[in-house]
């Protein structure tokens, strides 16, 4: 019964918001923005609420079980640290949550995205070799792009910074283009196959 | 003494000690990342979102129908128990179904009628010259949908325009692995120039 309802549901909002894309009328177009900006960013706000919820009672239980119990612990005083900061001292400027932002998040965040660096260069380094053709397309197009976006630009020769624009225009831009219509034709047909009922992966399982 | 930056430069070392391998350091900090990102984003959530995008409207100007998101909203809480658990599949139904409904014309528009438009030109110069660059593309875009079209064993005629479309995918992951190597790269640059500046002080 659930399922047959929240189907009928997902093919009336579907059907609907396809209808509203060809209208121009103000009222389909307070209705489409109604739907798509305010409804979403609300429905995934509060989900991200269950989310929150859901991720403290996994940590509160693995904590009641000793795994990772430092660990958890520290997960869950970030958490609970940075709204206790916002409400008492709230989210301007230079408040102490725009301070944990900045002198905590920023720079772990960004350091773990440096780490991928290394790993990158590690990868490139086992794996990056011309054996055969595609490979050696592969390689001279990386090689390529490095040496014309990098600060050697300025050094290597006029050509290769040429050659390299080319690449990037034509071969690379038309891959990129066919995967692009790839993905077009894809969701078009997941969409549609959404709305009328036959992918219903989405609906989960009873048990 | 700037506690902030000792605190951003602890934690950053502590993030690259994970080169060395796996450590308590890495993963207290990690566990860290993890809270504060989380606290961090259900703060500007709960602020931007909700607050002005539902309870102020919703309680000072009276915008009653936006007590149907409220209540669909409310409807994923439903997941926690077993017994409500089916409730959270409508607000996820009107997520998909509105999704969905909306990205058949948007997808349709801007993933393929605009790049199969962009393809699509004079392949012929004005001084009579065919126009390499235009010709690469054509044939790259053919092949390269050729490479990924499964429906027929790519033997023959269509195995061979599949192989070519190989050398463009090629050059594509090519130029795409190029830039992700360099904006990895800034990015450690600027973490090893603070470490080196900000932290150590070892240069200006």
């Amino acid at each position: 019964m659930g399922r047959r309802i929240a189907q009928i549901i997902c093919f009336a909002f579907g059907a609907l918001l396809f209808a509203l894309y060809f209208s121009q009328h103000p009222t389909a177009r307070s209705l489409n923005t109604a739907v798509m900006i305010d409804y979403w960013q609300i429905i995934f706000a509060i989900t991200l609420l269950v989310g929150v919820i859901s991720f403290v009672r996994i940590n509160l239980s693995n904590i009641r079980r000793g795994d990772n119990r430092p660990y958890r612990i520290i997960s869950l005083v970030g958490l609970a640290v940075m709204p206790i900061l916002a409400i008492i001292w709230g989210i301007k400027g230079n408040s102490p949550f725009m301070w944990m932002f900045e002198y905590v998040q920023v720079p772990m965040q960004s350091t773990v995205f440096a780490l991928l660096a290394f790993f990158v260069a590690s990868a490139s380094f086992r794996g990056f070799r011309a054996r055969s053709a595609p490979a050696a397309v592969l390689l001279t197009a990386a090689l390529l792009t490095l040496t014309s976006r990098s600060s050697l630009e300025g050094i290597v020769p006029q050509f290769i910074t040429e050659a390299a624009d080319w690449v990037r225009g034509n071969p690379s831009m038309a891959a990129r283009r066919a995967i692009l219509i790839g993905i077009g034709l894809g969701s078009l047909t997941t969409s549609l196959r959404v709305i009328l009922g036959i992918e219903r992966t989405w609906l989960g399982s009873d048990k | 003494m700037d506690w902030g930056v000792i605190i951003a430069g602890l934690l950053t070392l502590a993030i690259f000690s994970f080169l060395y391998r796996d450590n308590p350091a890495y993963k207290m900090a990690e566990s860290l990342l993890i809270g504060v990102s989380i606290g961090y984003f259900l703060v500007i959530t709960w602020t931007n979102t909700l607050m002005d995008l539902l309870f102020v409207p919703l309680t000072q100007d009276a915008k009653w129908p936006l007590i149907i998101p409220l209540a669909l909203g409310v409807m994923m809480f439903g997941r926690f128990h077993k017994r409500t658990a089916p409730l959270s599949r409508i607000p996820i139904a009107v997520l998909i179904g509105s999704g969905a409904g909306v990205a058949i014309p948007a997808m349709l528009e801007a993933r393929t009628l605009r790049q199969i438009s962009a393809t699509v030109g004079p392949l012929v110069t004005e001084s009579g010259l065919p126009d390499i660059s235009l010709i690469a593309v054509l044939v790259g875009v053919l092949t390269t949908l050729v490479y990924f079209y499964f429906s027929r064993e790519h033997k023959g005629a269509l195995g061979g325009a599949a192989k070519v479309g190989t050398y463009f995918l090629m050059s594509f992951f090519g130029t795409t692995f190029g830039y992700t190597v360099m904006s990895r790269m800034s990015t450690l640059i600027g973490r090893v120039e603070f470490l080196l500046s900000d932290f150590l002080r070892l240069t200006q």
